[in-house]
Order: structure tokens, then sequence, then C-alpha cells
């Protein structure tokens, strides 16, 4: 997005942000159905204890391994645990771990590019050679060595998966404020002598508010993505707790006998990525003035 | 150019320090003693103090950066406290593997989503493009294990055309080819749909220019105004994008690596956890950084020769 072209400033222009971008949202279709299956999977998720047929951990070691049925939608698992009741509440844990991760991710990373755009110098220089050397490991790599490193828990988890987006926020959030810092009005806000923590926070934050949603939908996206990673090679929540790249390591060792454990699993993390990446998709048209008329 | 490339190169020095700085705090931040992670719980006092030594650990946190830094930037990254080999060595036995399956990815992405991201952008808001941006959004949404997973179902036990695990013997190009097939496609899938989705709005921008118009005026066959004209233009914003997601096909090779039982650093690296092999990690990540910092020196340099402009900034 240029954001000298389409500065929001003044009084209300965090409302006026997100109105323009909830407008320009409501134009495309395809964000709308990410939105709506989105929404679907975290009401499926949250209404777990309610609607999950079984228990997600109580073994049935008698029903192990059968196929979908009337009794058994999805099938069970090597310990005869329903796999539809262990994907609604393996959903709890991949929601939480990816929505709580990027939105600490989000704070941490917007304030500080919005700090290094606005204040330059050598604290723009300390706060983005930083960022680029956390950006110089593999997404995946930095948050299997920091959970290897910390300890495999759901806390770890949302640290390592965080630190991994920290830098790809800073980015995105410096690049805007640099722009519109050399703006008149924000020359006369400093006239006014308005604080540099109000400046920031009231009139260059809702020009950067836009992009950073987007890619915070995106990188939800991914984070589910890395959980499951994570989950699938033993760093994630520890079982019998059910998480879907757990169920998914699980079910690969019975690819031949019992492939829906890990088809209709995986197929729970593609929907979810899917909704996510459809949502961001939308959301970046809605917000980039040059995609609008794309 | 000399003079970019000796900047570059310059700035390329302190990344690399400043990311071994990173990895040497991660590792020492590590709760708990290293050397009871390596051993377990129940090492006796002597053993403990035995590997304290064997990892550097007695030395004051100074000489051990001081010691960790100057050994990686020349290379020696230890030995192996399961093995006792050395790590650079265990590194460089797999390595080919994981080259292969990286390069072999990108050529899938760029041979199927090059036409998909042409075809597209010449029949912009037709079906052809419609279905194409959903499967390209598709094709970005694909866990790694999974896209895998429904490989082997389909063509190593439905169809058992290729192999279920993939062991390619080094020597013999076939079989390394054939062992490659199916573990390419899956780690491939995400970098076809990066290029096609690139590729489609890089030529609906080249597509718009003049210098179309005026090739078309001059009577030149669509097909060579789309391919000669608009791809010659189109091409780079789609060679960044696979510089750029380089590193993304290095993570996503570790879960590949993993379901498919292929050597690599992937699967080196998840050993390495399993048996707390804390100077193989090290050393790995040392590999992985030095990876990411060289791709991003290689797309910053293919960036200036194929724009003039990014030398002068």
């Amino acid at each position: 997005m240029s954001a000298v072209e389409t500065t929001r400033h003044g009084p209300g222009a965090f409302t006026r942000a997100v109105t323009e971008i909830v407008h320009a949202f409501n134009t495309n279709k395809t964000s709308w159905v990410g939105l709506v299956i989105f929404l679907a999977i975290c009401v499926l998720a949250l209404l777990a204890p309610v609607i999950a047929p079984y228990d997600p951990i109580k073994q049935h070691i008698a029903d192990a391994l059968q196929p979908p049925s009337q009794k058994y939608w999805l099938g069970t698992d090597a310990f005869g645990r329903d796999v539809w009741s262990r994907i609604l509440w393996g959903g709890r844990i991949s929601l939480l771990v990816s929505v709580a991760s990027i939105s600490i991710a989000m704070v941490i990373g917007s304030t500080l590019g919005i700090v290094a755009g606005y204040k330059g110098g050598w604290i723009d220089q300390i706060i983005m050679r930083a960022m680029d050397v956390l950006l110089s490991f593999p997404t995946l790599v930095m948050g299997l060595l920091v959970v290897a490193v910390l300890g495999a828990n759901l806390t770890n988890l949302i640290i390592a998966i965080a630190l991994t987006v920290i830098p790809k926020f800073a980015r995105i959030a410096r690049a805007p404020t640099v722009a519109v810092k050399e703006l008149d009005y924000i020359e006369a806000c400093r006239a006014l002598g308005y604080s540099d923590t109000r400046i920031m926070a009231v009139h260059i934050l809702p020009n950067v508010i836009g992009e950073v949603l987007v890619l915070a939908s995106l990188w939800t996206a991914t984070a589910v993505r890395i959980e499951a990673y994570l989950s699938f090679i033993g760093l994630g929540v520890k079982p019998p707790t059910p998480t879907w790249g757990g169920m998914i390591r699980q079910g690969f060792e019975y690819i031949l006998d019992a492939p829906w454990m890990c088809i209709y699993t995986g197929l729970a993390v593609l929907v979810l990525v899917f909704s996510l990446n459809l949502l961001g998709d939308g959301l970046r048209d809605a917000v980039d003035p040059k995609l609008r008329n794309e | 150019m000399l003079w970019y490339t000796i900047r570059r190169l310059a700035t390329t020095v302190p990344t690399l320090v400043a990311v071994l700085t990173v990895i040497f705090i991660i590792i020492r931040i590590a709760p708990g003693d290293p050397a009871i992670a390596v051993l377990g719980d129940n090492a006796t006092q002597q053993s403990i103090e035995a590997m304290r030594e064997r990892l550097g650990l007695n030395q004051p946190l100074g000489a051990q950066y001081w010691s960790f830094l100057s050994s990686a930037l020349t290379g020696d990254l230890g030995k192996s406290l399961v093995s006792g080999r050395s790590v650079l060595g265990e590194v460089l036995a797999v390595l080919p593997h994981t080259l292969d399956l990286t390069f072999a990815s990108i050529l899938v992405g760029i041979v199927l989503g090059l036409p998909i991201g042409i075809l597209a952008a010449v029949y912009r808001n037709g079906a052809i493009d419609y279905i194409a941006r959903i499967l390209s959004l598709l094709g970005l949404s694909f866990p790694a294990f999974y896209t895998a997973i429904l490989l082997i179902l389909a063509f190593a036990i439905h169809h058992p055309w290729f192999p279920v695990m993939s062991n390619p013997k080094l020597g013999d190009p076939v079989d390394r080819l054939y062992n490659l097939v199916l573990p390419a496609f899956s780690l491939g899938l995400i970098m076809v749909a990066y290029v096609a989705r690139t590729a489609r709005s890089s030529m609906i921008a080249a597509l718009g220019g003049d210098f179309i118009r005026t090739a078309r005026a001059k009577g030149a066959p669509a097909r060579i105004v789309v391919l000669r004209h608009g791809l010659r233009n189109a091409i780079i914003p789609v060679i960044t994008v696979i510089g750029l997601y380089l590193g993304l096909l290095i993570g996503n090779s570790v879960i590949t690596e993993i379901v498919f039982n292929r050597p690599g650093l992937g699967k080196l690296i998840v050993g390495a956890l399993e048996q707390r092999d804390y100077t193989m990690l090290q050393g790995l990540m040392v590999i992985y950084a030095f990876f990411i910092v060289l791709t991003n020196l290689l797309t910053d340099l293919a960036y200036g020769l194929s724009d003039p402009r990014v030398k002068y900034q």
C-alpha cells in the first residue's frame, strides 16, 4: 500500500481506518468465505466439550483402528479413540497457539517497527538489524530450536512461534511509518507539542494497521502449520492431549491399515489454513488500493 | 557491480557474526545444565563433570563465546556427541540429498507455476484465472506433511509406482531421480503456488505496458507478444520470489524428509533433538543460518545484476 496517498490522521483516524477496511472487505466475496469457514472452525473447536461424541483421551482398545462408520464418523485411532472428537479438541490447541502467538508477535513486532521507523537513526539500525538476524533462520527451524531448548509445552510453543514472526511485523510496520513521518501533519503534531508516543499511537498506527492485519491473518495460517509441524516432530503439546500434528504422526504409523487418521486430520489443518489464507488474501485486496480494482 | 558486490559482502560478515551470536545465546539460555540434558537425570556427578569439560561448559562464558565463534567461522563445528564423528562431515554426507530435494522442488515450482501464472494473466478474470487463483491459494495452504502423505497414498501405496521411503543411492543418477519424484512434488507444491501467483500479477502488469500495445499494433502474433515481450519483463519478480521463499523450502524440507524417511539435514536435526546431540544441533543451526545468509546474498546480487538501479541505492 502506498501510505502517502491514503494517509489517515486526526481524531477518529483509527476508526476510519478500520471502517474503510471493513467496507472494502465487504465487497470481496472470497474473503467472506474465508471468514465464515474460519469462524465455523472456531465455533466447532469452542463447542468441543459439548458436541464431541466421545472423550478425546479415554481409550477403547476393543474399538481400535475402526474405519469411519455411523458409530465413529471419522474412524478411530490405534487406542480406539474417536478421530472426530480428537480433531475437535485438537482444533482448540491449534487455534489457541496460532492466535495467541500471532497476537503477541503483532503487538511486539508492530511496536518495534513503528518505533524504528519513527525514531530513525541508531534506534532504527539496532532494531532492524536485530530483526534481520532473526529472519536469518527458516521459521520452522527457529521454532524447532526454541521449543527444543525451552522444553515442549503450550507456553513455549506460543513463545517460539511468536519469536519467529515478530521480525515480519516489524518490517511491515516500519515501511509506511517512514513514509508517513515526513508528512506535514506529523510535523504539525510535533509543533503542537504532542508526545512521540501519542504521535505514534494516534497518528501513525492508523496508517500501518491495514497491512499489519493482512499479515496477521496470513501468518496465523502459517502458525497453524508450524504448530502442526512441531507436534508432528514430537515437540508440541505432549500426548495424550490431542493435537493435529501429533494425530497425523500417529496416523502415519498406520497409514497402510488406517489411512483415515491422517487423511481427515490433515484435511482439518488444510481447511483451517485455507480459510485464513482466503481471509488474508481478501484483506490484502481490501487494504491495497492498487489491488482493489484488479 | 564490483563495488556493489563488495559492499554487500561486507554487510554479510557482521550479519553472520550476529546470527552466530543468536545461536550461542539460544543454546545457552536452555533451562538446566546442558550436560544433564545430554546425559539424562540419572547421570553421576563425575560423568556430568566430564561432559561439561567435553562441551567446554566449564570455561568462562566469554571464552566459550569466542571459541564457538572462531570455530564456526573456520568451519569447525565440533564432533557429534552420539556418533563421535565430525558434525561437518555428517552434514556434508547428507547435504547432497537436501540440495537435490530443494532444487528439484524449485524446478517443479517453475515448470508448473509459470505456465499456470501466465495462463491466468492472459485469461484474466475468466474461468481459467479464477480456477488458477483458487488452486494456487489451496497450494499455499497445503501443510507439507499432508501433501507428502497424500502422494504416498496415491502413488506409492494405491499405485505402487514410486517407493514409500526415499532412500536414494548417491552414485546412481537414475535411482537418485526415481527416489526424488514424490518428495520433490510434495515440497514443490508450495513453490508452484508462489510462482503462479507472482507470475500472474507480474504478467498482468507487463501485459498492460505500452510496449505490448506497440508489439500488438505491429501485428506480432499473440503467442509471441505474451511469451517474448510479456514474459521477459515479468520474470524478474518470479526470480525474486524464488529467492525469498528458498528459506521456506529449506525449513519445510525437514518435514518432507521425515515423512519420506529421506536422508538429509532435516532428518539429522530431528535425530539430534531426539538423541540430545547438543553439538550436532548447534552445528546444524550454524549450517542453516549460513545457508539463509548465503541465499539472501545471492538473491541481492542477482537483483543487482537484473536491475541496475539497485546498485546505486
